[in-house]
């Protein structure tokens, strides 16, 4: 496969990922805790690395994995305590980024571990960091990463789905019927932090809220059901980092910046075309007696 | 046997007691209404039987046993405002919901459930509304679907809280239609119900409400000016001081 091959696979790789988990945080209204995990997985990624002294994919996934969670924990915890949520989470980001950037400062700098690479990413390197076994030249490590990490939230929103459904919609009627609404919060957030630290190499901690939140966004405007929300999610992902691609060539700048900003013209020209058939749509129906 | 049996349970909100010393038994096949002024810990009531509130100490049996193993008993109607009604959605799919329990694993939303979920639109006057998405609908649209869920659920014990709030006056009566209709299949309906006015009209069986239960039993033994103000404290104005047919406007 060529170069531009695999970064386009990788960034559709992130897109879909990110953009179907996204829409469960989007409607259970916890956007922002998403940014939250996005820096403190940082943590985990600095930690993983000094406690295993190496770069190796699983340490960071398992690192980021168990920071991804103490965040949510720490937010949920504040939050019983009487702390707003959105004061909670800047309590808990901020605090637990920071102590991963004076880690980074102090531990990390003689290997290529540097604050720029985890905020902004490069999904350019990319192809270049592959993953080899036995001799064989598997494709480029990041690629695995998030399509395990992909399937791995595919067979989990496929068993769960109902659950996660019924607890998002009425937490209330999920426990009355049995279901473990608590299990289900700390599953989700699991499967966020594992999104999020597949997808840091390509697009940084930054440009992956983008990825988390911009698809699902653009897919709540367009459908009714959340199914199709998801679904659509994920094809707005892959169309987003097409398209930023294609930015990214022609203007020569850089790839997981364009593929944010083409996920921002999608979401901007889907907003502004519903805007305009809703008013073609009230026009069309001034006048008539409206019978509900 | 009687429906719910509620022994010295005590509920707080953070070392804040809302409900003391709860010592209710509820009998079958009742309309029960759970009447109080604001902050009484109504909603509370409901939630310590379905065990989702932490329960400081007391026992709640559920047809003689813990609610844990009769769960699939009692259905539940939240208050309409506790849910994101932007959620993407439709009617069908939020009667549906009330099925969770009884659907298998890998082979869920059948054509029967979905008929089952179409029989109990009807019974509340939504048939039509099937693919409707939830953001369209009014409150009182809201709180009928809310009751075909329940309806969906099939128990023999209903919680609803604040059923009647907010809702038109065509699904005020729809909803005490389908309130006798379950009487008549000998169901226990248990209401949170703010409107004194209706009290004696919807309910044959009362719990009079404010962090202890103060009266409880059949509406017309229970429900006097004299239980009513020591319920409502000096909140209350009073326009018929009829003792045995008080009529009252809220505090």
């Amino acid at each position: 496969m060529s170069y531009e091959m695999w970064i386009i696979l990788t960034g559709s790789l992130v897109g879909v990922t990110c953009g179907t988990i996204g829409c469960l945080l989007i409607i259970r209204k916890m956007a922002m805790l998403s940014d939250g995990i996005s820096h403190t997985v940082l943590l985990g990624i600095v930690l993983a690395y000094l406690i295993s002294q190496s770069l190796s994919s699983i340490y960071m996934l398992i690192g980021a994995l168990i920071i991804g969670m103490l965040t949510a924990f720490l937010v949920q915890f504040l939050y019983n305590r009487g702390i707003h949520t959105d004061a909670s989470i800047g309590i808990v980001f901020t605090s637990l980024f920071a102590l991963g950037v004076f880690l980074v400062s102090i531990y990390a700098r003689q290997v290529h571990l540097d604050i720029d690479h985890v905020l902004m990413g490069e999904i350019t390197f990319v192809p270049w960091n592959r993953l080899t076994l036995f001799g064989v030249d598997l494709g480029p490590q990041a690629v695995w990463m998030l399509g395990t990490v992909l399937v791995i939230n595919t067979v989990i929103l496929i068993i769960f789905y109902e659950p996660i459904k019924i607890s998002s919609f009425d937490p209330v009627l999920a426990t009355a019927l049995g279901i473990n609404v608590v299990f289900i919060h700390y599953l989700l957030m699991g499967m966020v932090s594992l999104s999020i630290v597949a997808s840091f190499e390509s697009v940084g901690s930054i440009l992956v809220v983008t990825m988390l939140i911009v698809p699902g966004a653009t897919a709540y405007l367009m459908t009714k059901r959340l199914s199709t929300m998801i679904a659509v999610s994920a094809m707005v992902g892959i169309l987003g980092s097409v398209v930023g691609y294609a930015i990214a060539y022609w203007f020569d700048v850089s790839i997981a910046g364009a593929m944010s900003v083409a996920l921002g013209l999608i979401f901007a020209i889907v907003f502004i075309l519903q805007l305009i058939i809703k008013k073609m749509y009230q026009r069309s129906h001034r006048g008539k007696i409206h019978v509900t | 046997m009687n429906a719910i049996e509620l022994q010295d349970v005590s509920v707080a909100y953070q070392k804040q007691l809302v409900l003391r010393d709860i010592n209710v038994n509820i009998p079958t096949g009742k309309l029960v209404g759970v009447v109080g002024p604001n902050g009484a810990g109504k909603s509370t009531f409901i939630k310590s039987i379905l065990d989702i509130v932490p329960r400081v100490s007391g026992d709640v049996k559920i047809l003689g046993d813990s609610y844990r193993k009769q769960r699939q008993k009692v259905g539940y109607v939240p208050q309409k405002e506790e849910v994101d009604w932007d959620f993407p959605t439709n009617v069908l799919d939020v009667v549906l919901m009330g099925m969770y329990r009884k659907q298998k694993r890998w082979h869920r939303n059948s054509k029967d459930d979905i008929d089952t979920a179409k029989s109990c639109l009807k019974k509340v006057g939504m048939d039509g509304y099937e693919k409707r998405q939830i953001n369209e609908l009014s409150g009182g649209q809201q709180q009928r679907v809310f009751l075909a869920r329940a309806l969906a659920q099939d128990s023999p014990i209903y919680l609803m809280d604040e059923p009647f709030t907010g809702v038109d006056a065509a699904t005020e009566k729809a909803i005490v239609k389908l309130l006798e209709e379950m009487k008549k299949q000998g169901k226990t309906v248990i209401v949170v119900h703010h409107d004194l006015q209706t009290v004696s009209e919807y309910f044959d069986w009362l719990i009079l409400l404010n962090q202890k239960v103060l009266h409880a039993g059949p509406t017309e033994k229970v429900f006097t000016l004299e239980n009513i103000q020591q319920t409502y404290g000096g909140s209350l104005q009073v326009l018929n001081t009829n003792q045995s047919n008080p009529s009252v406007l809220h505090s």
